[in-house]
């Protein structure tokens, strides 16, 4: 563990990417094989199933520091991260051992299936074993998130130096490496930076999921529209539909298996041609268009599929792209020649489960700037724009041609700040997220309250933030554990996506991506929005 | 018979001595604990303070009617005795102990227990009630050994040094920079490179030199030569961060030497390289000992994690409750 705690501390101990990249390629070049792929997994984002319930972790961390369990959380609350409170609050080790990270991860593991006293006991002793450090990382191994300010790009360009082989390769042969219930050991890290062979390292897997940037500059600024093919963004789950050897497998993005959850695109997966790879949006299509992603939000959250479900709620793919064809890489090919093959992929493969993700072809930027505010009618996020000439890159990389996505501009609301909370990570001890109201009539003394109706906590400078905190703690009415009620004095700018009837939320809406997008610090309280204000965005008739 | 000490809007007064302590408004008698901002202001008509702080208060506060006590040196005020002694926490920092017909009350001020060559170390002193501070008063706030941390700063000064590049410091002036000056002279950080001080921090060094605090050799910006700025430790207040001043390091490494570096979100929220955790106040250990030291029944809780400290000394059986102060929390968080 002290070889991976060196590292940690380096890696947090610098903001540049080269400084990480150097400290990556140290700790590399010294660890062990089954040390190194653990470290590989959990800094590339991987998080094992939770081996110790936190309930069960706070309250023997807390018995073991002898703090009463008011004050430990009190500790939490300033901290604002569990593993860091813990390594602060439990009295010095007795012997500092040297155990291997993969050790580590074995003795934690089996932790999961064992009785309450034999964890207590084990946490107990491990924890006399370990430095602060240490103590810190084991709890960060139980419970995950390293966020230590490496992406997994950054850990993908490290292992391609190790190795000396192309980062690509290792993109494609990290797919699937983070699993929740991933075991890797040696054999799977030496398999990792083998030498490339040029062998696609598991038939079922996808390829390296090429993302778009945001368009920040005007849309004229990317030049003649011929240049370019233009689609909706579809609102749905990024996903890759991979057919080969008679079998599918369908991924999100996030690299989750998810084809049993699907069984319709499951069907069609095993219809395509062997050596079949399209990239394409996961929707409910229903009545010949896309419905709203709050339909298959439901699906999703619904642990058995019924006969009812895949009858109201049918999942579609939204086919926008060829990544493979015959069992040929497409993925250098410039993106209208993977358009015409897909184009005559779903030609020759007809399926309801399978839609075309039309082009949208129009003279001028003006023109699709007219068309895309129908976006919301349609039911879409805006438009994407794809170079005609670009590559199928990875990640988010540029090298190999750009995808924007352009979307339309969030609805907004002026609202109030009535209850903060202290944050966590870097805004550890700040208030730094809020809850926001609208005005309400009173219907029985026809004055006006305000109402929440949404969380949020991104959107402002460490400079805005810095004087939000002070004002929250000199208008603090209550304090309802680590909540503060505030006297109303704030007003923000709020954006969100998509707003939507909710019966469980008291202001009986519920809104999408709520982000603060400016203080109005012009505005008085009195002059905020009000839930008329909010309900008339749902866009349905007065009641 | 009525408490020696009480709270008012002025600041903390002791009715039968007809003194305040560390006032923040104007005031006929003000006894002085030390000379941060928030702790002596301007516009009372006596000061009472150690010799040791006299310079700095008349740096900072200009021509007061200042009279000065020696550590331990006892006067009587209407009846009421009065010393100070050590609090270890800057140059001339003193603990005010108020005693009345064998009835001893003691007002900390801020006060460490940690050692620091710099100033007079904290002395406990005995009292049926003690005033206590609370800056760092959470379980999570434990300190590393001073000498590890500068150990850290001259490894991380010396690494950055022959790379070619500066390291900027921020430190409070007053106090702070002195002790890290000390700090890293004594961890062998002499032969990295140059020492140059920001304007605030080199006023306050002249200010120790003379009290007879013996400081290595400190540079102004103006006489260091680019070269040999790239391998200088540069120490700053911690408002000249992101000033044009420090444009002209070029390439640097920036650290923060404060308490709050103890929790990483402090550290990380500045986007800083590197925090080091020291402090000029007392950690929950250091609480905790110096109060148990008094042999105080009863204790004020003044400044910093309040409601925290009076639960928990009141759980050990203590007579704990607070005073309504104002010392600046946001002065306190900059710099301790």
């Amino acid at each position: 563990m002290k070889a991976f705690a060196r590292l940690y501390v380096e890696l947090d101990a610098t903001t540049s990417t080269s400084g990480k990249l150097d400290a990556l390629a140290r700790y590399y070049a010294i660890a062990g094989e089954a040390d190194a792929a653990w470290a590989t997994y959990f800094l590339a984002g991987g998080r094992p199933r939770q081996a110790v319930p936190t309930k069960l972790l706070r309250e023997y961390a807390t018995e073991f520091s002898a703090l009463p369990a008011w004050l430990f959380d009190e500790c939490y609350q300033a901290v604002g991260d569990f593993a860091e409170t813990v390594a602060h609050v439990l009295p010095p080790p007795r012997h500092v051992s040297d155990v291997g990270l993969a050790e580590w991860v074995g003795r934690l593991m089996s932790l999961r299936t064992a009785e309450p006293d034999i964890v207590r006991a084990r946490l107990f002793a491990y924890w006399d074993e370990l430095d602060w450090n240490g103590r810190f990382l084991m709890l960060k191994l139980i419970g995950g998130g390293f966020r230590v300010g490496v992406s997994r790009l950054l850990v993908t360009r490290a292992l391609a130096a190790h190795a000396g082989i192309d980062a690509k390769e290792i993109a494609q042969r990290l797919i699937g490496y983070t699993h929740i219930g991933a075991v890797p050991d040696a054999a799977i890290f030496r398999a990792l930076v083998a030498p490339a062979t040029g062998a696609l390292a598991n038939p079922g897997h996808p390829y390296p999921f090429f993302l778009a940037q945001q368009l920040t500059n005007p849309v004229e600024t990317l030049g003649d529209p011929r240049d370019w093919m233009v689609e909706w963004k579809w609102d749905g789950i990024r996903a890759q539909l991979v057919a080969r050897r008679g079998d599918c497998w369908l991924w999100s993005r996030g690299e989750e298996l998810i084809t049993e959850r699907f069984p319709e695109l499951a069907a069609l997966g095993r219809r395509l041609p062997d050596g079949t790879v399209i990239d394409g949006e996961i929707v409910v299509w229903r009545d010949g268009r896309v419905q709203p992603f709050a339909d298959l939000q439901t699906r999703i959250g619904r642990k058995k599929l019924t006969p009812r479900i895949l009858a109201d709620m049918p999942a579609a793919l939204v086919a926008y792209d060829l990544l493979e064809c015959d069992g040929e890489d497409l993925r250098a090919r410039p993106q209208h020649e993977r358009r015409e093959h897909l184009e005559a992929l779903v030609a020759r493969n007809g399926d309801a489960a399978l839609e075309l993700s039309p082009l949208i072809a129009l003279p001028t930027w003006t023109q699709y700037a007219a068309l895309r505010e129908q976006s919301r009618t349609r039911r879409v996020e805006g438009f994407m724009l794809k170079r005609r000439d670009a590559r199928y890159g990875v990640g988010r990389t540029r090298s190999d041609g750009t995808w924007w996505k352009w979307k339309i501009d969030p609805m907004t609301v002026d609202a109030v700040l009535v209850y903060a909370q202290r944050g966590h990570g870097r805004r550890a001890s700040l208030y730094s997220d809020y809850t926001f109201a609208v005005w309400a009539e009173d219907a029985d003394d026809g004055g006006r309250r305000l109402v929440p109706f949404a969380k949020a906590y991104s959107g402002l400078t460490d400079e805005e933030i810095a004087k939000v905190d002070a004002i929250i703690r000199k208008t603090t009415i209550e304090k309802f554990g680590p909540v503060r009620s505030v006297t109303p004095s704030m007003v923000f700018e709020l954006g969100f996506e998509a707003i939507q009837r909710s019966p469980r939320h008291k202001s009986g809406i519920a809104v999408r991506f709520p982000r603060m997008l400016r203080w109005r610090i012009d505005k008085p309280v009195d002059e905020a929005d009000t839930l008329a204000n909010l309900t008339a965005l749902l866009g349905e008739p007065p009641r | 018979m009525p408490d020696l000490v009480v709270a008012r809007p002025e600041g903390l007064y002791c009715p039968a001595g007809d003194f305040h302590v560390d006032p923040w408004r104007s005031v006929d008698r003000a006894v002085i604990t030390h000379a941060h901002a928030d702790h002596a202001r301007t516009g009372s008509r006596h000061y009472l303070a150690t010799s040791q702080s006299e310079r700095v208060l008349r740096a900072r506060l200009g021509d007061i009617a200042l009279q000065t006590l020696e550590y331990g040196e006892r006067i009587a005020l209407n009846g009421v005795a009065i010393s100070l002694h050590p609090a270890g926490h800057v140059l001339g920092a003193a603990q005010v102990r108020i005693e009345r017909g064998g009835e001893v009350w003691v007002a900390s001020g801020d006060y460490k227990t940690d050692p620091d060559p710099t100033c007079a170390p904290f002395e406990a002193v005995r009292c049926d009630t003690f005033i206590t501070e609370s800056t760092f008063g959470l379980p999570i706030y434990r300190w590393p050994d001073p000498a590890e941390v500068f150990a850290d700063v001259v490894g991380w000064w010396r690494a950055n040094a022959d790379a070619g590049r500066a390291s900027v410091l921020y430190c409070y002036a007053f106090g702070k920079a002195q002790r890290v000056l000390a700090g890293i002279a004594m961890a062998g950080g002499r032969d990295c490179g140059p020492i140059v001080c920001h304007g605030a921090v080199d006023n306050l060094n002249e200010v120790y030199r003379q009290t007879g605090v013996s400081l290595p050799l400190t540079q102004r910006v103006d006489d260091v030569d680019a070269v040999a700025m790239r391998r200088a430790l540069v120490l700053a207040p911690p408002s000249a961060a992101g000033t044009p001043w420090l444009r002209r390091f070029g390439e640097l490494s920036d650290a923060f030497a404060s308490g709050w570096m103890r929790v990483r979100g402090a550290r990380r929220r500045r986007a800083l390289d590197r925090g080091f955790v020291l402090s000029d106040h007392a950690d929950w250990p250091g609480l905790q000992a110096a109060i148990a030291a008094t042999g105080a029944s009863r204790v004020i809780v003044t400044h910093g994690q309040v409601p925290v400290m009076v639960r928990w000394l009141g759980e050990q059986g203590l007579d704990a409750s607070a005073f309504a102060t104002e010392y600046d929390e946001d002065a306190a968080e900059a710099g301790a």
